[in-house]
């Protein structure tokens, strides 16, 4: 089936209600991702870019605080159609989370080891051993002393460590599509680095593709094969990322690519966008 | 200027628990015999390895964590060893803004509650018509909007509630911040915005800074001073200008080497 994408979304609208009234946060996006392809979404925040990757496998609150409307195909079947239960194998198996913040996905009240553990078992049951498997984990992400680290909570790690026990968990899945929300932001640079090029290997070996939405430009230019640009709910520029970087279209992609910062840029002020400058 | 903070030979050591009832023997070093000092109304940028110790030099500051041994003073007056109470004044003037903002900010409270929480601690003679105007003129200087202010942390993006974390930390008026990945969450047009924010008000009101982050561009734009920690320890300690001119220590070498290159944007010079 050379035609179907792995991934297809049609004109996916995401709206929150509630008394205060409708936030339409995602208006009417359409993208695809292909086996094997890293895909970057970058864009303002709160543009939308976390909760659209949420409703791929329906992690958002139900109706009526929340309604996700359009089409979500992963290969050729419609995941808003799909029951709670086969939601489940989806989740995990097909399509596996590094989530933006570590508190909102790691339990307090089990060791880390432990939590990778269940995810193993459940996503690949014919592992045999399992606690070998975390500590190897562990261990390829950059964190020291795996097998001792095997045993802390999550508020005995730092930051940085403990985005990377969520970025082993989701790894260990080896799901078809890694969604990986801001997966670097607490990690210095040489750890950063280490973590694309590991990810970029286990996304050959395993022929995964990658969502990956970022802040970080150079992990974009460095990484991702397509980007998406996007901007109050709507996506105002996509294609190669090559092609993007180098001759943005869209006033928003360049006005964002002109305030990343730079080193020895040494001016006093940062610059900042303008919105009133940029049709909507 | 004076010295405004200033620390030495802070340790501070975790123990490695070693099964449910037998005494620890081991030990993280997590801070493991740091000293340095800030003046009043500059920036010292903070930065180093995932798990070197730097949010914990900043927790021991605002007393969430026990220094193990050593000192840090404020203005010269010894705040690591005060009992909670003589503390109290100390937490209107030193605030943080954590690295994880989710963690910090109690999901039962809306927004204006969460803002205006230290203000009724610290400020308890402010009319509530005070308080409000306090809290929509902070909304809309994090680029938040004022409507929201109803709403609670969950309904927010990553990058807004880190936002909400730095206008609470700001609504207090306080003299030194601890800047914990403040911007890391924020796209490079909000975070100029914030970055220059903070700069505005540190011209204002002399504010002074302690900044940790992982952004080595930024560290560098918003940094009179930068300290560069290892393993529980500060590898290196210049001005700005001179780390990244000519790094000493390995650590600081390799880190700068692995800043990513951004060819295209470079080579087309659309940045
Ligand atoms: N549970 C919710 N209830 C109501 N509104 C929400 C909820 N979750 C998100 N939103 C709103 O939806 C919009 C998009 O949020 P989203 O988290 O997708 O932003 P984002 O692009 O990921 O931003 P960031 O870069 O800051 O993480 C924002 O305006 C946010 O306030
Ligand atoms: N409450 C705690 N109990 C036990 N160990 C802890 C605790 N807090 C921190 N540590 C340990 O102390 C070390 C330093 O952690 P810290 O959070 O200060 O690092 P960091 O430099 O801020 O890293 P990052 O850049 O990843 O945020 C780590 O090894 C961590 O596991
Ligand atoms: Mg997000
Ligand atoms: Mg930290």
């Amino acid at each position: 089936m050379p035609d179907i994408p792995l991934l297809a979304v049609k004109n996916l609208q995401i709206a929150f209600h509630s008394r205060s009234g409708i936030n339409e946060a995602v208006k009417g996006i359409d993208f695809s991702m292909e086996a094997g392809e890293t895909l970057a979404v970058v864009g303002e925040s709160g543009s939308g870019k976390s909760v659209t990757a949420l409703s791929l496998s329906k992690l958002l609150p139900p109706p009526p605080a929340c309604t996700v409307e359009g089409k979500i195909h992963l290969e050729g079947r419609d995941l808003l159609a799909l029951s709670e239960k086969d939601l489940r194998t989806v989740r995990g198996k097909e399509i596996a989370y590094i989530f933006q913040e570590p508190s909102t996905s790691l339990n307090p009240f089990y060791t880390v080891g432990h939590q990778i553990e269940e995810a193993i078992k459940l996503h690949r049951p014919d592992v045999e051993d399992v606690k070998g498997e975390v500590i190897n984990a562990l261990d390829i992400v950059g964190i020291r002393m795996p097998e001792k680290r095997f045993r802390d909570y999550p508020h005995q790690l730092s930051g940085g460590m403990q985005q990377r026990v969520m970025i082993a968990m989701g790894l260990s899945c080896h799901p078809k599509i890694l969604v990986a929300d801001e997966p670097t932001t607490a990690l210095d640079v040489t750890i950063q680095a280490q973590i694309m090029d590991l990810m970029q290997s286990l996304k050959d070996k395993l022929n995964m593709s990658i969502m990956l939405i970022t802040h970080n430009f150079g992990i974009v230019d460095g990484f991702a094969d397509k980007l998406i640009v996007m901007y109050r709910g709507k996506i105002v520029e996509s294609g190669e990322t090559e092609a993007v970087l180098s001759n943005p279209q869209h006033p928003y992609t360049k006005a964002l690519i002109a305030c990343i910062p730079k080193l020895g840029g040494k001016s006093d002020r940062l610059e900042t966008i303008d919105h009133s400058q940029l049709a909507g | 200027m004076p010295t405004l903070i200033e620390a030495s030979d802070l340790k501070v050591y975790f123990p490695i628990q070693e099964g449910l009832f037998r005494k620890s023997k081991q030990f993280v070093k997590a801070v493991d015999g740091v000293s340095f000092s800030i003046e009043q109304g500059s920036t010292v940028g903070l930065v180093g390895e995932s798990g070197s110790g730097k949010s914990t030099i900043g927790k021991a500051i605002v007393r969430l964590v026990d220094p193990t041994a050593g000192i840090i003073k404020f203005r010269g007056e010894l705040i690591s060893d005060l009992n909670n109470q003589v503390f109290f004044p100390y937490r209107k003037k030193i605030q943080m803004i954590f690295q994880d903002p989710f963690n910090c900010l109690n999901p039962r409270m809306t927004v204006a509650s969460i803002i205006g929480e230290p203000l009724d601690i610290h400020f308890p003679k402010l009319s509530r018509a005070e308080k409000d105007d306090k809290i929509s003129g902070l909304l809309t200087k994090v680029g938040l909007e004022v409507d929201h202010k109803n709403r609670y942390p969950h309904q927010f993006s990553g990058g807004q509630r880190q936002r909400i974390g730095i206008a609470r930390a700001l609504s207090v008026e306080p003299e030194f911040i601890i800047c914990d990945e403040a911007v890391s969450a924020l796209d490079v047009s909000v975070q100029a915005q914030i970055i220059n924010l903070l700069q505005d008000m540190q011209d204002e009101f002399k504010l002074t800074y302690l900044f940790i982050a992982h952004d080595l561009a930024v560290v560098e734009h918003i940094s009179d001073f930068v300290l560069v920690m290892n393993e529980g320890k500060i590898v290196e300690k210049a001005t700005a200008e001179a780390i990244y001119a000519k790094p000493q220590d390995p650590y600081t070498k390799k880190l700068l080497d692995a800043i990513p290159k951004m060819p295209t944007i470079a080579a087309t010079g659309t940045g």
